[in-house]
């Protein structure tokens, strides 16, 4: 899946650094504990959470996650969108649900993990 | 041999995640593997957030060399009296604060351990609890991780 398409998908909104133009993506994990994504292993995925503090950036730097969805209309704080910056992660924000927010990526060929 | 240390306080949940962050930003400066940077670095992130969630202080202190890098975890805190239940999947004492920055539910000290290729832990409750990690460079040649 491709930017295009993910933002139109979860009438997604970029906030702070972009998502890059020739990304695809492959896999997506959904989660609020952030131990659990941790332990996930894949390229190019994205990370849907109703999470919205300075950790789910943290967690998704170590993790290697370059995209990170926060659902239910939360808005990221200035400090994660800084952090988020430094470190190449693009936040998009979507009104949906985090389980919308999945099955529509489902829909649209987005893989799960496990 | 390159020797770093980051000194962590506890309950500071802000900073949690900046040594984590400044250590894998070193190895990748040096050119070790995606592989082992990653199991590293979300080892040493769980100990870090385990310092804030749960100790007064602590030490983190990396040991790199060409075949390997050595983690050193120290804290000053209420230690763990039962090393065997605190290292089962699931259990967890911490507080609805650290639930609330998505930690918390007992994952921590199992994905440390899985992401160590040795790992050990002692504790003395009251005082402390230390933490050794060590992952081999030479294990990942290549960019698969599997």
């Amino acid at each position: 899946m491709n930017k295009k398409l993910l933002l139109e998908t979860i009438q997604g909104i970029e906030t702070g650094c972009k998502v890059h133009e020739d990304t695809i993506f492959g896999y997506a994990f959904a989660s609020d504990l952030m131990s659990d994504v941790l332990r996930t292993d894949a390229e190019n995925m994205i990370l849907v959470t109703g999470l919205c503090n300075l950790q789910t950036i943290r967690t998704a730097e170590m993790a290697d996650i370059k995209c990170v969805i926060l659902g239910r209309g939360k808005k990221a704080t200035e400090d994660m969108i800084e952090l988020a910056c430094e470190n190449e992660i693009a936040i998009v924000e979507s009104p949906f649900s985090v389980f919308r927010i999945c099955s529509e990526l489902s829909r649209n060929g987005i893989k799960y993990l496990y | 041999m390159l020797r770093l240390e980051f000194h962590i306080t506890g309950g500071n949940f802000n900073s949690a995640g900046e040594a984590s962050s400044s250590l894998k930003k070193t190895l990748k400066q040096l050119g070790v593997n995606s592989c082992v940077i990653k199991r590293t670095v979300v080892a040493v992130y769980e100990a870090e957030v385990n310092i804030v969630a749960h100790a007064y202080e602590g030490t983190i202190t990396a040991e790199i060399d060409q075949q390997s890098i050595r983690i050193t975890v120290c804290d000053r805190g209420p230690g763990i009296s039962d090393i065997n239940l605190a290292m089962q999947a699931g259990f967890s004492t911490a507080s609805q604060r650290v639930r609330e920055m998505g930690f918390g539910a007992g994952m921590g000290l199992p994905n440390i351990k899985n992401n160590s290729d040795n790992f050990s832990i002692s504790s003395t409750p009251g005082i402390g609890t230390t933490l050794q990690i060590t992952n081999l460079i030479e294990n990942y040649e290549t960019e698969n991780c599997a």
